[in-house]
């Protein structure tokens, strides 16, 4: 039904078609950027780089500067356009999930600060491994998120989006280690601190992530899926396609 | 058929969908029990000539107090469909129209229909405002003058409080007997539209009433009809679709002489169900 959400050229205008595409791709070029600053910030607290750290704190600026730009390319399609239907989401879509990627860039600042005063520390209090394997699922959750916005797939979309319960879970078992951690040896408490916060970090991302992945759903298939039962919605989408 | 049920269903056909009455409530600002349908159309087919159809099998109900937008590329039918409303195409040579239109309960197309009375009952405005060449006052008054009715009393209030209806008063009170074709288009148009609201229509069609108007006088008649929906049923053919978008509560979108979609203007114009729908409203090839 929705084909035409999948195909944002043909439309009469040349013009129009232009504009749609160059604001998706600058949507998909600050999400790689993103995606890379998370990678690379989760490698500063694994491998304890302050410097690789400091570069990230440093970069802010260019996600920053990114969102506004894009905000600034969709309000003009809709001044100039009034954009409908599958037009319309897409322009709203973009404009939620550049604020979804905005946050990310903020989570992954977070982890990067945390990642100096860990290496600033000393040793790793523990919470290594949580850290690490927390670490590359939210990764993969942003990048498929943002891989179902460039294929404008609701299918994978909402899996990708399930999959934050898993993340949760994740989460909460790191935190209960934590604790122990900190009951352990009150010395550490923080330094398990400052894990606790880049681990609270990631647990963020993946909320976002899960935005993106509901921004596509809308998308593509015109459903509002905030606040409602995924595995609800998976059916749904399931039975319609 | 004259429902007031929670359910307003559209004619059984594959493409449409049922319409929640709830978001139609929303949308209207009616009171429920006030939700119900004015027109009716079954099945209604339409020829111009034996080999040109130009609608086809076309079914659907008009909310009462509700702005209904019909919008589609040109020659789709929609201008047709809006006549057969008030038999304006009886004046077209062999025009032959099959199928049922019910307007409260009375299909307009047997023959004991007075047709002047269904006219008056169901009032027309075209793209081009058309004003008789009298005054202003006589242009408002000229429907009740010919229903026979010459008290002086009566005809002021009535021009009175048609164009106060029509938001022309202010503008048009100190000089009721200049000439109309004095008037700017756009006011124009409004008195057309308070000389068709003098005879208290039940239903009035609109046909692109805004199309030769500048963007000002649009949005006068934009707001006049949104004022308009609160005593009547308004149905308003247009190709500009944003305006559809801004005035309408539902809207039909047709295409070929076929009824494509029919829903809620939200709807429409937010999550269309049919490709064609959502191809036409976003600009792309059909």
């Amino acid at each position: 039904m929705k084909s035409s959400a999948k195909n944002h050229g043909h439309h009469i205008s040349q013009q129009f078609n232009a504009e749609l595409e160059d604001v998706k791709n600058s949507m998909l070029e600050m999400g790689g950027i993103i995606e890379k600053r998370l990678g690379d910030a989760v490698t500063s607290v694994v491998e304890s780089d302050s410097g690789l750290a400091a570069r990230i704190i440093d970069e802010d600026d260019v996600i920053d500067t990114m969102e506004v730009q894009i905000d600034e390319e969709c309000n003009l399609i809709i001044a100039r356009r009034q954009p409908a239907a599958s037009d319309l989401r897409m322009v709203l879509g973009i404009i939620k999930a550049v604020r979804d990627l905005e946050r990310i860039g903020d989570e992954t600042s977070k982890i990067a600060r945390m990642a100096i005063k860990l290496s600033e520390e000393g040793e790793f209090p523990g919470g290594f491994v949580e850290f690490k394997r927390l670490g590359e699922q939210v990764s993969k959750m942003v990048n498929m998120s943002l891989d179902c916005f460039a294929r404008y797939d609701a299918e994978a979309a909402i899996e990708v989006a399930q999959y934050d319960a898993t993340v949760d879970n994740e989460y909460g078992s790191a935190m209960r280690s934590m604790i122990t951690y900190m009951m352990e040896d009150p010395r550490s408490i923080t330094r398990v601190l400052n894990v606790l916060w880049a681990l609270r970090a990631l647990e963020r991302v993946g909320d976002h992530a899960k935005n993106i992945c509901e921004h596509v759903i809308y998308v593509v298939k015109g459903m509002d899926v905030r606040h409602k039962n995924l595995d609800r919605v998976a059916e749904k989408i399931n039975t319609e396609s | 058929m004259n429902e007031r049920n929670n359910k307003l269903e559209v004619e059984e056909k594959p493409a449409m969908r049922k319409i929640d009455v709830s978001s139609v409530l929303r949308q209207a600002s009616t009171p429920e029990d006030e939700m119900a349908s004015c027109l009716e159309v079954e099945n209604l087919n339409l020829f111009y000539s034996r080999t040109k159809q130009a609608l086809i099998d076309i079914s659907l109900t008009i909310p009462k107090q509700c702005v209904t937008a019909f919008i589609g590329p040109s020659g789709c039918g929609k201008s047709s469909l809006l006549r057969c409303f008030n038999r304006m195409n009886d004046l077209v040579d062999d025009c032959v129209i099959e199928g049922k239109i019910i307007l409260d309960g009375l299909d307009i197309y047997e023959k004991s229909i007075d047709v002047a009375d269904l006219r008056r009952r169901v009032g027309m405005v075209f793209q081009k405002p058309n004003p008789f060449p009298k005054s202003i006052y006589e242009n408002v008054a000229y429907g009740l003058r010919i229903q026979g009715i010459n008290s002086k009393r009566v005809l002021d209030e009535v021009v009175e409080r048609s164009l106060r209806s029509a938001a022309l008063w202010d503008e048009v009170k100190d000089r009721l007997h200049d000439s109309a074709l004095g008037m700017s288009g756009g006011q124009q148009q409004r008195l057309v539209i308070a000389r068709t609201i003098a005879v208290e229509p039940e239903v009035l069609l609109l046909d692109e009433p805004a199309s030769a108007l500048d963007p000002i006088s649009t949005l006068k008649i934009e707001e006049l009809i949104n004022d308009l929906k609160e005593d009547y049923t308004i149905v308003i053919v247009t190709h500009n679709m944003q305006q559809a978008a801004r005035v309408s509560d539902f809207t039909a979108f047709m295409y070929m002489g076929n009824m494509v979609e029919f829903n809620t203007t939200d709807t429409i114009f937010t999550n269309p169900a049919e490709k064609q729908t959502e191809d036409y409203i976003t600009g792309r090839y059909g």
